[in-house]
């Protein structure tokens, strides 16, 4: 079965820059995929590659098959949902979602329904007659998703759909985000530097670093057997133990306190404690790096030890949770 | 009053006071003027009358307040039209470049405005640089008449003021977030659908200001029209400048002067409503 998208050893360079450098990637129908990165990592340009904005000037971008590397943002059967949302503000939101419709040139009565139909499912039907800047900023966010989503697009493009929200607002929307997905059954590919939002959203993430492709694969793979050390700082925190030449990383929250057994123990001293509610966080200095261990004890745990600076503590963790790098 | 409004009213106090002294009440005696009666030897005699406004509605004196609508129309227009596409490619140029850009579209305005009219004459003249020009490049016929035409009024009027509606266009330009214009072709529409939809109504008040600004300066212009229409074109501003100068029937120059402060101010507050009404519509949904 052919990929929906195929971007095929994809290279652009801004002058001298390198913004994308040979990446080459499949995402099957259907999917919500994460593009991970730091700024200046090429999730963007290559966002913009695929929105039509930028031309690869090497590979080619294939969508069902068909490359369209160089055709025209306003003929690809693809929509881009703006960071800054770019809704039109002299229009109405129901004017702004008609937009792409009237573009199509369909008839009025099917346009009215298909825009009634999204406004319904993204809750904005008591909105219709507003100007975006009568709006809130969730609102808007949901107006430049009806905006895209009533195209129906073969593939629908988020650039850091949640980057203007509040932090409660965004843990609503990522759930939010997956829901509509399902129920419009339209490819997602989100653009985000925020590794949390990738890991709850998405099906499969990719992490880019300086145009590069560093690893693709499924929240729980990037996550639990991060392909390099720079993956595996980049999500989560993780901490790094050099023994014999090697990289040992280990996640806090596999670090136990006090372990009855364990593969390997070390003994510290808590030099810091940051109390964040569902956990404590606790900084342990020993002998086996330079760095504090960071260690993740849940409330239980913590309750239980009566854990404070300076205190003494040994620590543990099995083989089987440790990940170890070569370079 | 409030220590704020206290303040600011103290600091509009100076500006307030010379618009009254030298604006408000002169024009307030001119308006009066209008109201009297020409002297049999010049001067004013003073008894009440409406003649004068009356006589604004004879053929000749309406047509040429017709003509002069109709030429500073003309150059509004142009000079929108070019304008806009100026101020179009200043704003789309490197952020960098667009001062310097800028410097140049305004830098005529630092000459003289009766030199930079004589400029044209010798450009024009019947055997002026066009001319000289038509011949080295082998024309042998006769002159083109340019000079002392409504098109070189016209042009005149284009030329110096032009840069009023570079100005006012490349506001609102500029400060368009470049993607709506991406979003529009994201959504399929093509570059001329984008302009005509996104752009164009976004960069509207910018349009409708410097259109005010060249209308009202020309249709009250009278150097221009003096040397450049040869007198044979008469505009509004110069028969006003006739009536005081060399009629010596200033009530009736009053009441010239006056049916043209109300044309402007008529403009000017329409202006003025359209741009309030785009910010009040906002206000009043946000507020329900």
């Amino acid at each position: 079965m052919t990929p929906l998208l195929s971007i095929d050893n994809v290279t652009k360079r801004f002058g001298r820059v390198i913004a994308v450098d040979g990446v080459s990637l499949d995402i099957a129908e259907n999917e919500f995929f994460a593009l991970l990165g730091a700024s200046g990592s090429g999730k963007t340009t290559l966002l913009r590659m695929l929105a039509g904005f930028e031309t690869p000037e090497e590979g080619a971008i294939l969508l069902d098959g068909a490359d369209i590397s160089h055709m025209p943002p306003n003929r690809r059967p693809v929509n881009l949902m703006f960071q800054s949302y770019a809704l039109f503000p002299h229009m109405t939101v129901e004017a702004n979602i008609a937009y792409g419709l009237e573009m199509e040139h369909l008839p009025k009565a099917e346009i009215t329904t298909r825009v009634g139909e999204i406004m319904e499912i993204t809750e904005l039907s008591p909105m219709a007659r507003r100007k975006p800047d009568q709006l809130s900023g969730g609102q808007r966010q949901r107006v430049a998703l009806a905006r895209a989503l009533v195209k129906r697009p073969r593939l629908l493009l988020l650039d850091e759909p949640l980057g203007a929200l509040d932090k409660k607002l965004r843990a609503a929307m990522q759930l939010e985000l997956k829901r509509l997905q399902h129920e419009v059954g339209v490819t997602f590919i989100v653009v985000t530097h925020d590794q949390e939002e990738a890991l709850v959203m998405a099906d499969r993430v990719a992490i880019l670093k300086d145009g590069r492709l560093l690893q693709v694969g499924t929240p729980h793979e990037v996550y639990e057997h991060p392909a390099n050390r720079y993956a595996a700082d980049f999500i989560g925190v993780m901490n790094f133990i050099e023994e014999d030449g090697k990289t040992i990383a280990i996640r806090p929250e596999r670090i136990r306190i006090f372990p009855d057994t364990a593969d390997r123990t070390a003994k510290g001293k808590i030099v810091a404690r940051a109390y964040h509610g569902l956990d404590l966080q606790l900084h342990v200095e020993t002998d086996l790096s330079q760095r504090p261990l960071l260690v993740r004890v849940t409330a239980d745990a913590a309750d239980r030890h009566a854990l404070a600076e300076g205190d003494a503590v040994t620590l543990g963790w099995n083989h089987t949770d440790t990940r170890q790098f070569n370079d | 009053m409030t220590p704020s409004n206290a303040r600011s009213t103290l600091l509009m106090a100076p500006a307030l006071a010379w618009l009254t002294a030298l604006m408000v009440v002169p024009c307030g005696l001119i308006l009066a003027l209008g109201f009297f009666r020409r002297g049999t030897y010049g001067g004013i005699e003073y008894t009440f009358t409406l003649e004068n406004f009356g006589l604004l509605l004879d053929p000749l004196y309406a047509g040429i307040f017709l003509t002069s609508a109709r030429i500073a129309g003309t150059a509004t227009l142009i000079a929108v039209v070019i304008g806009y596409a100026a101020a179009y490619a200043i704003a789309a140029a490197p952020r960098h470049r667009q001062p310097i850009l800028l410097f140049f579209a305004v830098l005529p305005f630092w000459s003289n405005y009766l030199i930079r009219t004589y400029a044209w004459i010798v450009l024009l003249n019947r055997e002026g640089l066009i001319t000289h020009g038509l011949r080295m490049l082998g024309y042998e016929g006769e002159p083109p008449s340019m000079l002392y035409t409504e098109g070189a009024v016209i042009t005149g009027l284009v030329y110096n003021y032009l840069p009023f509606v570079i100005l006012a266009c490349y506001a609102p330009l500029s400060r368009l977030n470049p993607e709506l214009a991406e979003a529009s072709r994201d959504l399929g529409a093509s570059a001329f659908t984008t302009f005509r939809r996104v752009i164009l109504p976004m960069t509207v008040p910018g349009i409708a200001a410097g259109a005010v600004f060249v209308f009202v300066l020309s249709i009250g212009n009278f150097i221009t029209p003096a040397l450049l229409g040869g007198g044979r074109f008469q505009m509004i501003g110069n028969l006003v400048y006739a009536q005081f100068l060399t009629a010596n029937d200033w009530p009736f120059g009053a009441a010239l002067s006056m049916a043209l402060i109300a044309i402007m101010m008529g403009l000017l507050t329409l202006q003025t409503f359209a741009a309030e009404k785009g910010a009040g519509e906002a206000r009043e949904a946000a507020d329900g």
